[in-house]
């Protein structure tokens, strides 16, 4: 255990851990066959980089990050698999310099099996495939491991923060490298809370839907008159 | 959109029957023509202060007259980096974060995080454990389902269910408080066991509490379950039918109303829940309404299981017997020096885990409510992340919303049974 006084483990970061050492990692080395793992080697060959089971139960697998749209898709669609629960997307981060891992959680209603598909993306090429149109579920859950891991989503069809402010300029919190109390001094933070106008607050979206008023043209035909007889000087042209 | 048809189930006839009194039966429906007007579409901001947002939810609408056509729901106001700060905190200390998340329904979190982290170290914990964690679990499921009751219904303006949800609330409050000591932020469980077993008396006062609460879920059931201005306001209302609330990541009675028989309780049976003789209710439309009727026929459930585990707990320690877990009795601690070097350790360097991870998932009041725990074989977590049911369940709100009234937007944020501290965390 580390003998820092807790003040200085706060400003020194938490340090960086080896559990993502396969020679450390806490799960047997022999695995039981899952249905699932077997299908998907046999589909995706070498795209399938290894099986871990971990707490006794949990089915891990390791896919090429190239090849996880195809892999997630097959969960999905494929008739014998049926994984058409995303419970949860995540990402961890194990610090000094290591890969970031995507994690997938899945649950099939069907067949009553779960399985956690994770990838490993390294520092330089935080990037893959959205699956934001197999699950929905995805949209706000990738949205979040963006805002928190800095993790890309391609195709996503609204990447933007979710949890930190819109003008956030300190990164990503939840990486190893990110100090438990921010990148910012308490002082620049409030200075840069001040600074804020109200359009700020507002997306890019939302400003142009705010900014005029959005004339729709009434229906040319059929329409009642209801005596006001001012409808142009109403809609401001 | 020429026209709207409202239908009532229950009304007033205009006629009267026989015996001269005003006969009841279902009205005809009701035709309101919409002039088709050109219109200009405004942009509209609710909260995130504001009372019918259910905490600091921020939803940017854009209407057309009092339609809504698009929803961006803004969150993060109550973001309190609490996965972050888990990751600086030996495990017992993270059961403090875990109430604050849910704090309609600490208990639930309390457990769901500790069992969470003891499948990982592969503690099996007692008996006793158990079954009190049952309970526990499940009177706090009575307590979110309270509060939701209650706020929702002042929602469509009936404020009277407010107060009798409030009432029996406040009993729970009581109960939670003799057990902890706190009302909200309860931090009730360790890793291995409680923090403390059952007062003396707990258990009847559980027990009156539980034969009272189904007068008041009755009197609720009077009030709204056929009232004609509850109906109209919930029925056909949000409706998602079950293949969307599948992808979408629905969970807990919102999912059940679309029809889907998915309870983690049935499903992935913890805590031996397959031995308690329960109902899982599923709705039919997945409106509002069956949304309500549900959560209404939950509570009813919940009594049922803290019935037949109050008969069944069995006595004997609450925490497991294992000194690098279980913190030592004080009296132990004072006067036997291995006792006291457990103690020692735990204290300063708190428990070890084992290199590894975990994901556990439990049924909570709001939905599936998964805890992974990511382990470096220190005393603190590489990785700790909730699964908040909230988070996943608001995500849908800009679709629910599409096309209804701003009333409606309302009901359909309050029938989703959010919380904003587990949404932000």
């Amino acid at each position: 255990m580390t003998d820092d006084t807790p003040f200085d483990a706060v400003a020194a970061g938490p340090r960086p851990s080896d559990a993502h050492d396969p020679e450390l990692g806490g799960h047997p080395a022999e695995v039981p066959d899952h249905p699932s793992v077997t299908a998907l080697r046999a589909t995706f060959g070498d795209a399938i980089r290894a099986h871990q089971l971990h707490a006794g139960d949990e089915n891990v697998v390791f896919v090429d990050p190239a090849a996880l749209y195809a892999v997630l898709e097959f969960l999905q669609q494929d008739p014998d698999q049926r994984y058409d629960y995303l419970l949860d997307l995540t990402a961890v981060d194990y610090g000094a310099g290591t890969p970031i891992q995507v994690v997938y959680q899945l649950w099939s209603l069907g067949f009553h099996r779960m399985l956690r598909v994770k990838v490993e993306l390294p520092l330089d090429a935080l990037e893959v495939d959205s699956v934001e149109p197999l699950w929905k579920t995805a949209d706000w859950l990738e949205r979040e491991v963006w805002d928190l891991f800095g993790v890309t989503f391609r195709g996503h069809p609204d990447l933007r923060r979710i949890l930190m402010p819109a003008n956030y300029a300190e990164g990503h919190p939840l990486r190893k490298d990110f100090p438990l109390r921010g990148r910012f001094s308490r002082a620049e933070q409030t200075r840069r809370a001040l600074a804020l106008e109200v359009d700020d607050n507002y997306t890019v979206l939302e400003r142009e839907l705010g900014a005029e008023p959005q004339i729709v043209p009434a229906a040319p035909a059929g329409e009642p008159d209801d005596g006001r007889g001012s409808d142009d000087t109403m809609k401001g042209e | 959109m020429s026209t709207r048809t409202v239908e009532y189930e229950v009304g007033r006839s205009p006629e009267m029957g026989v015996d001269g009194k005003p006969a009841y039966g279902p009205l005809a429906p009701v035709e309101i023509p919409e002039p088709e007007l050109g219109s200009e579409h405004m942009l509209i901001n609710i909260g995130p202060q504001h009372p019918a947002t259910h905490g600091v939810l921020r939803l940017v609408c854009e209407l057309d007259g009092e339609t809504v056509l698009k929803v961006i729901p803004h969150i993060g106001y109550l973001h309190s980096g609490f996965e972050k700060q888990g990751e600086y905190r030996t495990w017992n200390q993270i059961v403090t974060l875990t109430d604050r998340m849910d704090y309609l329904a600490p208990l639930i979190y309390n457990c769901a995080y500790v069992m969470a982290v003891e499948k990982l170290m592969g503690i099996e914990v007692t008996e006793r454990c158990k079954v009190v964690r049952v309970i526990l679990m499940e009177l706090d499921r009575i307590f979110g389902h309270l509060l939701w009751l209650g706020t929702t219904a002042i929602d469509v303006g009936a404020f009277t269910p407010f107060l009798y949800a409030f009432q029996e609330r406040e009993k729970i409050y009581a109960l939670h408080e003799s057990l902890t000591g706190a009302r909200i932020t309860t931090s009730a469980t360790r890793v291995g066991g409680m923090m403390a077993d059952l007062p003396e008396g707990w258990t009847e006062a559980c027990r009156s509490f539980i034969n009272e609460l189904p007068r008041t879920i009755d009197e609720v059931d009077y009030l709204l379950t056929t009232n004609a201005i509850h109906l109209g306001r919930t029925q056909e209302i949000g409706v998602i039918s079950a293949e969307d609330a599948i992808n979408h990541g629905f969970t807990g009675p919102n999912l059940r109303a679309s029809g889907v028989p998915y309870d983690v309780r049935k499903d992935r049976p913890y805590y031996d829940y397959e031995t308690y003789d329960f109902d899982v209710p599923i709705g039919e439309h997945g409106d509002c309404y069956d949304r309500y009727l549900c959560r209404m026929e939950e509570m009813r459930q919940s009594i049922r299981i803290i019935d037949q585990a109050l008969d069944r707990l069995p006595g004997g320690s609450i925490d497991i017997d294992d000194p690098n877990v279980v913190l030592p009795s004080k009296t132990d601690c004072m006067n036997d020096m291995e006792s006291m070097i457990h103690h020692f350790k735990l204290i300063t360097e708190g428990i070890q885990a084992p290199v590894g991870e975990s994901w556990f998932s439990v049924e909570g009041s709001k939905g599936e409510l998964g805890m992974y725990v990511v382990s470096d074989g220190g005393s603190k977590p590489v990785r700790w992340r909730v699964r908040p049911p909230s988070f996943v369940n608001l995500s849908v709100i800009p679709k629910l919303a599409e096309g209804h009234l701003v009333s409606d937007l309302i009901m359909i944020n309050a029938s989703l049974d959010i919380v904003l501290g587990e949404i932000d965390r």
